[in-house]
């Protein structure tokens, strides 16, 4: 069987490699690029375990044809972090700091898909409403939390990241 | 309230800490069960029954091994043979879940399994194995099971705790009784006789079950899986595959849910098997399918309820029946719900009956208070039903029975300090309950009750060079628990919460640890993580009175310093625990502290919980607008996961009454088998979840821990569905409660159960 | 002018022993078919997937790719994984960039070939083994796929274009607010940004939501053919669960939707279990028209998710037209609505529940849209 030669941005980063033409963008993640952060919950596009964003988009993964993001930009949640500081604090970005801080996963399985899915809110929509959160969230499952600390904690990075000067917003 | 804790003042325990796993969860960095992978690994697949009853004739893999690619099957036949025999883990079931013997039970029951070089290779080989059934009636529910001349799935079966000598698909019957309960109803002014039906339901984890297994010629193996319990996987798998416990090293992975679903082994040592034959490693991921197919549920119940009540509230009797559906092999949690059900009230008389029987579904797993919902969703909803025709208020209707230190049990035993009460009234006193209802809105209130778990824990704790801590334990952390022990540690110590490090050890590493269940870990490991900590504090004190040149009772350890006792009569400089740590070499030796232990006196965790509906009395759909979940948790040691435990539980609890089932068709085939169509709730489906933590001390846990992660579940069922009887009208006695059934409820006003 | 093809060796035997062969420029696929007429099996012994190297320079999936006169052609029928490699599914994936070149693919690969647009439902039923194509035809590179253009006469929209670029479009939105409610309706956000109409049309889902939107629009189906391009009314679109009037070869390339008339308006609402993430149990569009005196003008009312396929409901418009949209009116066109479904029971509503819940929904919708047809807010 042939396989495709799929050049595409990873994570802000020109990367290649090999698919065959019916896998999909989740498999090739973890088990050739060896990205596991992306999670597999169910493969049928149900749980939103495996979003990322692609072309700005937040898309399931699983749904995704690895040869489609031929030329094109995928971000995976192994790049919205950036690097630990020379003080030695973790880089996190605001959504990722605030579901720490309101202990806002329990399993921690669905967090990477939650972090994709609110990234992709904030960067479209600032100021959600919590009702805006809830639908935008729909398509990630949460078996542990009941979500309630999850919306809270979107709400709160949404306001930290209103008031943080132009200068210190994440890329 | 333990020795010398009675008023003390806590440092660190009541905070909320950023959890030490949090960094690598939100970043993508942890590994969960299928994130693991070796080089040269093979693929492990199963081949699973398309019958949900039959005979197995033959089982020939020749076709699928001659397939390029395909490195080893396994059928039961590579299985020793575990004769049927007592116990609460029953091997011989446990191996004939694993890989079907004689018969195949349910629809997606596992017959073989292929190891191959890719996942596609291993499927297409499964296709090639030619399995001959003989196609046996399918035992479809309870009603079926006990129907006379019901096929019998276990020709061997006779009922536990009955008189019956088989066969039968009864397996055993647990009773309680006390006082005359026909008297105690003959006494009462007012009753209330239901029968009540919840349905099967899956645990719901949103990570699939995986495993990964490596074995070297010399037969050692090593295996990586997500599960709650390490030393569980390695004692099944030793004992299924007839190896040493010492040849099985289990290293648990980061685990993506379990709620109970994850206490037993299905592929783990089919996975090792497999690895063995074919001399590679193997790894074998359940697709979300299987996982509804063949993994979990917690059972399908039919529960009978009588209670009699005078005009003033006083409960005179209650009678109860339940019936649990145990899926093919005995052990639903028929017991302990029979143990539940009305462990929350001083009742004068009762009777108590809970019967676990076979049919042809999956294999019941543990989930969440196992049995305690359903049993919660019967009585619950009875006395709801007795206060509305007492007219008094439900909560009142409670507390003039609620269980209180020194009530006897049903199962025996006589609470201690136990917490009901307090929720109760904490529960009334809510700005939630006296808040005002539209039309069309109702409000429901129900209790919960779980024992909480002991059973046997290790801990060591190392302290480092540099006054920083290891502590490791076998618990897999499903949910903070990490924070929970580090917190306990810290608070030992005297040290910052992030200068301890928790680590989840393998088997190797750590001594013997019940799994991650019953709510034990906060409890019970970290009653094991303090006595080694005060190991680690007593030898400091050593180390303290040598550097001093004085007698050990000379030193005191305060805040993480050893300081000269009070009346000591010492002028010593306080010494840190890190500077005793530092010249540990030059006073004896690395400083650690081991301790183990079998946890008792676990304190029974009560809730109760308030949930207000709106119906749309056209359709039949039922939004949920306002929950407060009340418990005791003893001492919230996070109370951010503590909150967090109540509001997941609730949220579970929500979906089991409201759309959660798993729906047969008439062959036993499993209808909804993924997310789409088994319905949990998502984040527009649910309000925010209130929580008030109420903190009656365990008298039995150095802190006053109980467990808390169970009883969240226990009273929702019930309290939904009492406010959809107060908003509609209607008295629900079947879950779920979906729009169709809640619709057909309206327009025949005759009940629920149609 | 030729070029010189060698052949693998797996295909020697076929090939007569040839190490080479001279053929007649052209493309691959005019390459494979010369060679296929010349040595009978060629084709299905080269299989739906290989790459190619044209003067040593490795090509994937080149079915289209020139050949000019000279080069040299290698087929690489197998480079990955050994003799161990065997897949059953073993698609091959292209994303031409016109809709010629669409078709042409399509109509090569006749029942073997899908569209794949947002994937949301082509995907999951590669992965649960309902269907396995030999060849997905990507369509989102196509320009003309992905058009949303409103003008004076009509609004078209590209077949593949998302959801979630549709909900983007204000105007849109004001002119066919039911139709963007509908289209918003489908999955979550996650599959918005992939989910497109025309995969949610040729799907052919009886639940699928925007069906009865666009047919209360009088939405039609540009579909372009081997033969050429026909126009089909997105009522007539759907003939079964499953099934459409596409034939081989053919392709979805738009929808285009008429403007609505002044004092129109549309809505469209489903009924779940859940809020999101779930399929419609019943679903229910209309579109009314108020004249000057506020009585209905003109209506169009359709239903989902309780026949084989979405239906517009001729005589539930009847019982709305001329009357003043009040309750008699509106029981009238549920009755109409309920005597014209036909649903079945399964593991996601019983039938009667279905049929109950149309009724419902379909007086509902008409009051939605009388009142946006008022201009009044909401």
């Amino acid at each position: 069987m042939t396989r495709m030669h799929i050049t595409t941005c990873l994570n802000g980063e020109e990367i290649d490699f090999l698919c065959e033409p019916h896998q999909s963008l989740l498999h090739v993640l973890r088990d050739e690029l060896k990205l596991t952060g992306t999670k597999e919950g169910c493969g049928t596009g149900d749980c939103g375990a495996c979003s990322v964003i692609l072309d700005g988009r937040l898309v399931n993964s699983c749904l995704t044809l690895a040869a489609e993001v031929q030329g094109r930009s995928v971000e995976t949640v192994e790049g919205v972090a950036g690097p630990v500081s020379q003080a030695g604090t973790v880089g996190l970005h605001p959504i990722q700091q605030k579901l720490l801080e309101h202990a806002a996963l329990q399993c921690g399985v669905c967090t990477p898909g939650i972090v994709m899915a609110v990234k992709a809110l904030l960067d479209r929509e600032p100021d959600p409403s919590e009702r805006e959160v809830r639908y935008w969230l729909a398509g990630n499952l949460c078996r542990c939390t009941g979500y309630d600390k999850i919306v809270r904690a979107v709400l709160d990075a949404a306001a930290e990241l209103r008031n943080l000067p132009e200068e210190r917003q994440p890329a | 309230m333990g020795e010398e804790d009675g008023e003390r003042k806590f440092r660190f325990v009541g905070t909320r800490p950023i959890r030490h796993d949090g960094v690598d969860k939100v970043t993508g960095r942890a590994q969960f069960g299928a994130d693991y992978s070796l080089p040269g690994m093979l693929w492990g697949r199963v081949l699973r029954s398309p019958h949900a009853h039959a005979r197995i004739v033959r089982i020939d893999t020749r076709a699928a091994m001659a397939i390029p690619g395909v490195k080893a099957a396994a059928t039961s036949a590579d299985l020793p043979e575990i004769e049927p025999g007592p116990g609460p883990a029953n091997l011989a079931h446990l191996s004939r879940n694993v890989l079907a013997r004689e018969k195949v039970l349910y629809h997606g029951h596992a017959v073989a399994a292929i190891a191959a070089t890719s996942e596609a290779v291993a499927e297409r080989a499964l296709l090639a194995i030619e399995v001959e059934y003989e196609p046996l009636p399918v035992v479809l529910d309870l009603d079926d099971a006990m129907a006379p001349g019901a096929a019998i799935l276990h020709e061997d079966l006779k009922t536990r705790g009955g008189k019956d000598a088989g066969p039968t698909n009864v397996a055993a019957i647990t009773e309680y009784d006390r006082g005359d309960v026909d008297a105690g109803l003959a006494e009462a002014d007012v009753t209330v006789r239901r029968s009540y039906r919840t349905q099967t339901v899956h645990q719901g984890y949103i990570e699939p079950h995986a495993a990964l297994a490596q074995t070297g010629v010399d037969g050692q193996s090593v295996l990586w899986c997500c599960t709650q319990g390490a030393f569980t996987v390695r004692a099944y798998c030793a004992a299924l595959l007839g190896l040493d416990v010492s040849q099985l090293k289990v290293i648990p992975t980061e685990i993506g849910g379990g709620f109970g679903g994850k206490t037993t082994v299905y592929q783990e040592p089919l996975a090792i098997l497999l690895a063995r034959k074919a001399g590679r490693p193997v790894k074998m991921v359940m697709n979300r399918e299987e996982v509804f197919r063949a993994t979990g549920p917690g059972a399908a119940t039919h529960t009978e309820i009588e209670l009699g009540a005078r005009q003033d509230g006083t409960i005179t009797a209650a009678r109860v029946r339940m019936c649990f559906e145990a899926g093919g092999f005995p052990g639903s949690p028929a017991g302990a719900a029979a143990m539940t059900v009305l462990a929350p009230y001083e009742i004068p008389n009762y009777a108590i009956e809970s019967l676990d029987v076979v049919c042809n579904k999956p294999r019941t797993a543990a989930y969440r208070g196992p049995g305690a919902p359903q049993a919660a969703f019967a009585i619950e909803s009875a006395l709801d039903e007795l206060a509305e025709k007492l007219s008094i208020d439900p909560i009142d209707l409670r507390l003039r029975c609620a269980a209180k230190q020194g009530t006897r049990t049903p199962y025996g035993p006589t609470f201690k300090r136990i917490g009901l009460i307090e929720t109760l009234e904490a529960a009334r006193d809510s700005s939630h309950y006296k808040a005002p209802l539209g039309p069309d809105q109702g409000r429901g209130i129900a209790v919960g009750f779980w024992f909480n778990a002991g059973l046997n824990s290790s801990a060591e704790v190392h302290l480092n060079e540099d006054g920083t801590a290891i502590v490791a334990t076998g618990n897999p952390d499903l949910s903070g628990s990490r924070a929970s022990l580090a917190i306990m540690a810290a608070e030992e110590l005297g040290i910052e919460v992030h200068r301890v490090r928790p680590v989840v050890a393998d088997t190797d590493s750590v001594g013997f640890t019940d799994l991650s269940g019953g709510s034990r870990v906060t409890f019970a490991t970290g009653q094991a993580v303090i006595d080694a900590c005060r190991q680690v504090v007593r030898e400091l004190r050593q180390r303290a009175a040598k550097i001093w040149d004085c007698d050990p009772d000379q030193v005191d350890f305060v805040d993480g310093r050893c300081v000269p006792a009070k009346g000591s009569g010492l002028s010593e400089e306080p010494l840190a625990l890190a500077e005793v740590a530092r010249q540990a070499g030059r006073t004896g030796g690395p400083i650690n502290g081991q301790a183990q232990l079998t946890a008792r006196g676990a304190g029974p965790s009560f809730a109760t919980h308030l949930c207000d509906v709106e119906v749309d009395p056209e359709t039949g759909r039922i939004e949920v607008l306002r929950y407060t979940a009340v418990q005791d948790a003893g001492r919230a040691i996070h109370p951010g996961y503590v909150e967090g435990q109540m509001q997941g539980g609730a949220a579970q609890g929500m979906g089991w009454a409201l759309n959660e089932e798993l729906v047969f068709d008439t062959q036993g085939v499993l209808q909804n088998p993924g997310f789409l169509d088994y319905r949990m709730p998502v984040a527009s489906d649910l309000p925010m979840i209130e929580t008030v933590v109420v903190e009656v001390p365990n008298p039995n846990h150095p802190y006053g821990v109980r467990g808390v992660g169970e009883t969240p579940i226990v009273p929702p069922l019930a309290a939904v569905a009492n406010a959809v009887r107060r908003a509609a009208g209607v008295c629900i006695t079947r879950l779920p409660i979906s729009p169709p059934r809640l619709l057909a409820a309206l327009h025949d006003e005759s009940g629920g159960d149609s | 002018m030729t070029c010189l093809v060698e052949i693998p060796t797996a295909l020697r035997a076929l090939c007569e022993g040839e190490l080479q062969v001279q053929v007649p420029v052209g493309n691959v696929r005019s390459i494979v078919r010369a060679l296929d007429e010349r040595f009978p099996g060629f084709r299905e012994q080269l299989g739906q997937s290989f790459a190619v190297a044209i003067d040593g320079e490795l090509i994937h999936d080149p079915w289209l790719e020139p050949v000019p006169a000279g080069t040299e052609l290698h087929f690489l029928p197998v480079i990955a994984g050994g003799q161990e490699t065997q897949v059953s599914v073993n698609a091959a994936y292209a994303a031409p960039e016109d809709v010629e070149a669409a078709v042409a693919l399509l109509a090569e690969a006749g029942s073997q070939g899908r569209v794949l647009a947002g994937g949301t439902d082509l995907i999951v039923q590669m992965r649960t083994g309902q269907c396995s194509p030999q060849l997905l035809v990507d369509v989102k590179r196509i320009p003309a796929l992905g058009v949303c253009e409103l003008g004076t006469e009509v609004l078209r929209l590209g077949a593949a274009l998302s959801s979630a670029v549709l909900r983007e479009q204000p105007e849109v939105r004001r002119v066919f607010p039911g139709l963007v409610e509908a289209a918003e309706l489908i999955g979550s956000e996650q599959v918005q940004g992939r989910a497109s109409l025309g995969g949610n049309l040729c799907n052919g889902s009886p639940a699928a939501d925007t069906v009865p939107a666009l047919i209360v629009a009088d939405a039609t189906c540009i579909v372009a053919g081997p033969t050429g391009m026909r126009e089909v009314p997105v009522a007539a679109f759907c003939t079964g669960p499953g099934e459409t009037v596409l034939g081989t070869g053919e392709l979805l390339v738009e929808l285009r939707v008429p403007r609505p008339p002044a004092r129109t308006s549309d809505a469209y609402l489903r009924f779940t279990p859940r809020s999101e993430m779930d399929i419609a149990v019943a679903g229910a569009a209309a579109r009314l028209e108020l004249g000057d005196d506020g009585r209905c003008r003109g209506a169009r009312v359709a239903i989902g998710a309780v026949a084989p396929t979405a239906l517009l409901v001729p005589e539930a418009a009847e019982a709305l037209v001329g009357s003043d949209l009040g309750e008699d009116a509106l029981e009238a066109a549920a009755a109409a609505v309920r005597a014209a479904s036909r649903p079945i029971d399964d593991v996601r509503a019983p039938a009667a529940f279905r049929t109950h819940l149309v009724g419902v929904l379909s007086k509902r919708v008409v009051r939605i849209a009388a009142s946006r047809a008022a201009g009044e807010p909401g």
